[in-house]
């Protein structure tokens, strides 16, 4: 499930730490994920699941653990699964 | 919209300020001039406690620099590069041609190893960093210079090229927080004993583009940016005058900027608008600086 956003956070969040080790309430920030890379991170999700994330998801926390970001593309594309 | 015009008309009026066509392009005036240098004096009598090493560049900085600071990550938009003529003969009559016939003539020109600073401090960083690391107590600079951002305005409060006064200091994150801390006081004392009204509130810089939504949310999240404003175009937008900032490790990474302890070092600084107070000045307390209030006069003047 969260496999899409592991590989995007591999190529675009320049960890510390490899991704497969981290589990999905790990704390990215801890391992390594820089503020330009949480930018970076956010464009690649945007594009790769055709979201755009409102102003109340630009913070930190959306980007806090792969299942916080998770949390988010979901409800960005529950309509789409609806429809 | 009207009195924003009319700020501008009634400064261009009375000559404090003089148009040039281009919107945030203007010279000043000597009476202008000595009220942002009495301000600037101000600001180092405040400051003097800090014993700032003082150092001063003119407004442009090496294009090397300005590539590695970053900034066109935030701002490719807002930036000024300086770009020269390199040909020959032949390309100057082409040019000159170009000139005649009012065709474009600057598709020749070719960018030169020079970029217009956008921030005063910009080119300090690399100039601390290659001092080899910082002292005990870290360092604190004083600087002075014009800067260029490419945002023509109608308010006469956002220029092109204006005037930024900053004290840095780099440091630990203790000793930059403090720093930070002490500062937004100070400026507050110092913004009244100017006898202006003001707010102070968390802010964001004006980062570009869709990465720059995330970049406002972040910077306003941990806080790491507030701005004193004063109302100078209108109550409901009021201007930025001074600004407090903690960058965090972000120059000391860039720059390879070490503390005592070889930790990565953490800078802030607090920059102050010369042109934006003094139009502050100006529209609080009249275009007439002989009939400002006393005590604003003593402040900036003394007791002459």
């Amino acid at each position: 499930m969260t496999a899409d956003i592991r590989e995007l956070i591999s190529k675009h969040g320049n960890l510390s730490v490899d991704v497969a080790t981290l589990a999905d309430e790990a704390d990215l920030y801890a391992a390594g994920l820089s503020s330009f890379a949480s930018v970076q991170l956010m464009l690649s999700i945007e594009d790769a699941f055709d979201i755009e994330f409102p102003d109340r998801m630009l913070n930190r926390r959306s980007f806090a653990s792969i299942a916080a970001i998770q949390a988010c593309v979901d409800e960005l594309t529950a309509d789409r699964k609806a429809a | 919209m009207d009195q924003q015009a009319s700020l501008l008309d009634k400064l261009f009026a009375t000559g404090l300020l003089v148009e040039t066509g281009v919107q945030g392009l203007y010279g000043r005036s000597g009476v202008f001039e000595d009220v942002i240098a009495r301000f600037d004096a101000l600001v180092s009598r405040l400051g003097a406690f800090q014993k700032a090493e003082v150092l001063r560049f003119p407004p442009a900085m090496p294009r090397a620099w300005f590539e590695r600071s970053g900034y066109l990550k935030s701002f490719p938009n807002l930036a000024g590069t300086v770009h020269a003529f390199c040909g020959n003969d032949q390309d100057h009559a082409a040019l000159l041609e170009c000139v005649a016939a009012g065709d474009d003539w600057t598709g020749g020109q070719k960018a030169t190893d020079i970029v217009l600073t956008p921030a005063a401090c910009y080119p300090l960083y690399p100039v601390i960093a290659r001092r080899g690391a910082l002292p005990e107590g870290g360092v604190t600079f004083d600087l002075q210079s014009y800067c260029f951002r490419r945002e023509p305005s109608s308010e006469p409060t956002r220029q092109q090229l204006f005037r930024m006064r900053e004290y840095v200091r780099s440091g630990t994150p203790e000793q930059v927080q403090a720093f930070r801390e002490e500062w937004m006081d100070l400026g507050q004392k110092l913004i009244a004993m100017v006898g202006l009204p003001f707010t102070v509130d968390v802010a964001n810089d004006p980062f570009f583009g869709r990465a720059g939504r995330m970049m406002k949310m972040t910077q306003r999240e941990q806080a790491l940016k507030f701005e004193l404003l004063v109302p100078v175009n209108s109550e409901e937008n009021p201007t930025a005058c001074l600004s407090f900032n903690y960058h965090q490790d972000h120059f000391g990474k860039t720059w390879g900027i070490e503390t005592a302890d070889g930790a990565v070092a953490h800078t802030a600084c607090v920059g102050f608008g010369l042109e934006r107070v003094a139009l502050a000045l100006f529209r609080h307390h009249g275009l007439d600086v002989t009939e400002w209030p006393a005590p604003v006069r003593e402040a900036l003047w003394g007791t002459e």
